[in-house]
């Protein structure tokens, strides 16, 4: 079902990325493009004119809702390290694309592979851990080098000409977000935070306390499967911008960042605005200095956290410190 | 109808027999203690009789259904050892625990006045009603395995089954949780509790399965002190383990 699922999506969005892309320009550049260009009139910012970085910040602003939004279910799993895994898978999809592009006469997206291949390399993890028990470390490992393997063979099996566009892949960049690319993106984003809110009970139940939840008639299994996908989703929509070394950071940090926050919905609310801040504090830096955009937004992010950590840590002391002095005096 | 009724159940990992020709029936409100040594199939049993596992062979029927096939979640609450794993970490309040005795009801959509009111209730019942708002990573034992059985409450479950419920529980609230596991028994909840406290379950239930791979007793406490059922069950483990090595 899941396979089946993840078909029909991969032809819907490919008609997105390339088909009659009409309702997308019309959003691009009559509404978003707009309303863009307004803001950079009203507050004097010349970067938010440019249709470039307006996509950037588009790209971005979706990275920082999808990539919390499923960390939120992954992060107390300790399944964090699966978002790196497939990013990693996707990295084969991604030279799938440019060698086929670069042998056959056909062409397509290497986006589009990518997400094939980190979908397929999702449920194949998934089904390592379930039917045959294999301890998940394992699995997760033996499906990371195997797609970063399969992906630096394709890319070094043509003459050098794709090795050019793997960098861009490899560490992101604002510049290979392309209107196809963020029409994508937004259909993922879409789809993503309609599933998780689908899903949203089952998946909670099943992230804190599994087998509860399976006594509860929950299909716990299904869910399982229904989380790795969306991390390929995410994995796969924020590769471009963050790079497949770094991408796995939008799924922890931010999640880690609102870890504090009483109430498990109000955590996932913070932990995206944390990931906004990240991304696009990110994303402007990186343009200002022209630095790369998936180190600058991890390294915001961390920023976050730290802070966080300490105010919260400072707080409690003050407030320890205060309770004393009330109590001694 | 039983509550539950195993017959000739047998069940094991790969090679090595954890339980075999196992047959016992429970009935609406028993209050039934599975005591029995380490590694003797408790908690296995008990994951059977809840359907988390197939038997390999025999059958376990729940509310008269195949355990491992029944549909009715909200009816079975269960209540983990104070391990808490995941759910230490994240930041879900007690209310938000509690509801998820609702989810079997309501997957999705909005939640209705009863869920509202069964969840109230069920915070009110087991004296947490204060905490609502608390992280559940941050209570204590006691008040987390209060938590777990609001839960059940909140489910309107059937039966409710517990697997050591009290490890790790301080003495005070150990008494407490058991006079509420009582109380809770006595308006008609069946309970099907693992512990290997023997005094505990002598003390509380209303009947006793011994279990060490097989059965050796089933039947009320009283003839339990009486027999030597128990120094059956664990002797014999004594003798597995010395002819093992």
């Amino acid at each position: 079902m899941v396979a089946t699922t993840a078909l029909v999506t991969l032809v819907e969005l490919q008609l997105l990325a390339d088909g009659p892309a009409s309702a997308r320009d019309w959003f691009l550049d009559d509404a978003y493009g707009v309303a863009m260009d307004a803001l950079a009139d009203l507050l004097g910012f010349d970067v938010l004119g440019s249709p470039f970085m307006q996509r950037a910040y588009l790209a971005a602003v979706c990275i920082g809702v999808i990539g919390p939004v499923v960390g939120s279910f992954l992060v107390h799993r300790e399944m964090g390290m699966i978002g790196d895994t497939l990013a990693h898978a996707a990295f084969a999809g991604v030279a799938v694309g440019l060698f086929v592009n670069a042998t056959f006469a056909f062409s397509v997206s290497p986006f589009l592979t990518a997400l094939a291949v980190a979908v397929v390399a999702a449920v194949v993890v998934q089904t390592l851990v379930e039917r045959l028990g294999l301890y998940t470390d394992t699995s997760l490992a033996i499906v990371l080098t195997g797609g970063f393997a399969v992906g630096s063979v394709l890319v070094t099996a043509t003459d050098g000409g794709i090795a050019v566009g793997i960098n861009a892949y490899l560490f992101g960049s604002l510049a290979t977000v392309s209107r196809g690319n963020v029409g994508v993106l937004l259909a993922l984003t879409a789809l993503v935070v309609a599933v998780v809110a689908l899903a949203y009970r089952p998946l909670l139940y099943a992230t804190f306390d599994e087998t509860a939840a399976r006594a509860a008639g929950i299909d716990v299994t299904r869910y399982n499967y229904v989380l790795v996908v969306l991390t390929a989703l995410v994995v796969v929509g924020a590769m471009q911008i963050m790079g497949v070394v770094l991408v796995a950071a939008m799924l922890v940090v931010p999640v880690a960042t609102a870890s504090s926050v009483r109430g498990f919905k109000r955590s996932v609310a913070a932990a995206v605005l944390a990931g906004q801040v990240a991304t696009v504090a990110g994303a402007t830096l990186s343009y200002q200095y022209g630095v790369a955009a998936g180190g600058t937004i991890v390294l915001v992010a961390i920023g976050c956290y730290v802070a966080t950590s300490i105010g919260i840590r400072v707080r409690r002391r003050a407030t320890r410190a205060w309770q004393r002095a009330v109590r001694g005096t | 109808m039983s509550v539950l009724e195993v017959s000739d159940l047998t069940f094991g990992y790969g090679d090595r027999p954890v339980l075999e020709g196992v047959s016992l029936t429970v009935e609406p409100g028993a209050f039934l203690g599975l005591v029995g040594p380490n590694g003797s199939g408790k908690t296995t049993l008990l994951e059977l009789l809840i359907g988390l596992r197939r038997p390999d062979s025999g059958s376990v029927r729940l509310f008269g259904s195949p355990a491992h096939e029944f549909a009715d979640g909200e009816r079975v609450g269960y209540v983990a050892q104070d391990d808490a794993g995941a759910g230490d970490s994240m930041s879900v309040t007690v209310a938000e625990a509690v509801r998820m005795g609702r989810y079997p009801r309501r997957l999705r959509g909005r939640f209705t006045d009863d869920d509202r009111r069964a969840v109230d209730d069920a915070l009110e019942r087991v004296g947490i009603a204060d905490l609502a708002e608390r992280r559940v990573g941050r209570l204590s034992g006691g008040q987390r395995q209060r938590v777990f059985i609001a839960r059940a409450l909140a489910a309107e479950a059937d039966l409710l089954a517990l697997d050591e419920p009290t490890v790790g529980v301080d003495a005070e609230s150990r008494t407490a949780f058991y006079d509420l596991l009582d109380s809770l028994n006595d308006e008609g909840l069946t309970v099907v509790l693992v512990e290997h406290d023997i005094g505990v379950v002598t003390a509380r239930a209303t009947e006793i399965a011994c279990l060490n791979r097989r059965l050796y007793f089933h039947g009320d406490p009283e003839t339990f002190v009486e027999t030597d059922a128990l120094a059956e069950a664990y002797g014999t483990d004594r003798r597995v383990v010395s002819h093992g090595h």
